[in-house]
């Protein structure tokens, strides 16, 4: 078989997932902790004070992380939604449910501590414009998928049908990103481009970037450890989540002859 | 160091800002921990209860 098809199929197998991702999580968990302690000290420390929001810009170095986060975040749900209702891959069912609440938090901290931002530089902590409203809407987007997941009581169900409203959702990213454009907006348009000069001094950007590399890795642990844990759940009855529960730490494990080889 | 707390008079926004985001992300980071000792707990009281009814009727 092609060996890339052949890993495909390795990883597709829920065991072999549970233990890759172990091994991954306490590196993805390690790298999160580091980049986000030196761009915070970059950001909270080194970077110079903005010439017209003094200090309060430093609200950036987590507000903007968090929103590329909340629609990366959203990206990585739809894409595996869209394996999962294809191609009914289990751990693809697994990992867009597993993103969900990660992104909800990530959507959620961007709303707040925009809220927080806006209020001493635009003076108000709410307006309805249409970047606000946008990311609103993505959050109820998450919330939706999340309900729609824990209401239907077939988890394999659940999960394509939350998939399917994540990908029905995916309509609301581009209007996320291109609103400061398309619309009149109290929120500035963006000052890192991904094509072309950022409009932002390297003092500051190089803090924005390590942020935005430390929350793509925190959600990287997140989602391996959430999934091991979805995993654990789905395969419930099979051996080698007997296995994995009789070795880690049970207290209450009922006594097995001749499992602990 | 408390000119690094006053945020040149916007410590009251910059300071509850970060602390949202280490408290949302710390909730988000724990929940996995407690969600695993749950499912673990639920699937040995079932295997018990098997392992129970076996023995009571082999």
């Amino acid at each position: 078989m092609n060996p890339l098809v052949l890993w495909f199929h390795k990883m597709g197998s829920p065991p072999i997932f549970y233990r890759l991702a172990g091994k991954l999580l306490p590196w993805c968990y390690a790298l999160a902790f580091v980049l986000g302690v030196v761009g915070l000290y970059g950001g909270l420390v080194l970077a110079p004070s903005d010439y017209q929001q003094g200090d309060a810009f430093r609200i950036i170095f987590i507000h903007v992380p968090c929103a590329w986060m909340s629609m990366f975040v959203y990206g990585f749900m739809a894409v595996n939604g869209f394996i999962a209702l294809v191609w009914r891959i289990k751990i693809s069912e697994i990992l867009a449910m597993a993103a969900a609440p990660v992104g909800t938090a990530f959507t959620a901290i961007t709303l707040i501590t925009g809220s927080i931002w806006g209020k001493p530089m635009w003076g108000t902590w709410w307006t309805w414009d249409a970047r606000l409203t946008s990311e609103l809407v993505l959050l109820f987007l998450y919330f939706g998928v999340i309900g729609l997941n824990a209401a239907i009581e077939d988890r394999r169900q659940a999960s394509r049908a939350a998939a399917f409203l994540a990908l029905v959702g995916v309509v609301n990213l581009p209007i996320v990103h291109f609103s400061v454009n398309w619309w009149n907006t109290l929120h500035q348009g963006s000052t890192v481009k991904m094509f072309g000069p950022s409009l932002i001094d390297s003092r500051m950007l190089w803090p924005l970037l390590t942020m935005a590399i430390a929350t793509k890795f925190w959600f990287a642990a997140s989602l391996l450890n959430r999934s091991r844990v979805d995993l654990l759940e789905l395969e419930g009855g099979k051996d080698w989540v007997r296995q994995v529960a009789m070795n880690s730490d049970g207290s209450a494990a009922p006594q097995e002859k001749g499992s602990a080889a | 160091m408390s000119d690094f707390f006053a945020m040149g008079g916007y410590g009251q926004y910059v300071w509850p800002a970060y602390a949202t985001f280490f408290l949302l992300l710390a909730i988000e980071g724990v929940m996995p921990a407690l969600k695993r000792r749950r499912v673990l707990a639920e699937l040995r009281g079932k295997w018990k209860r098997q392992q129970r009814r076996e023995g009571a009727a082999p």
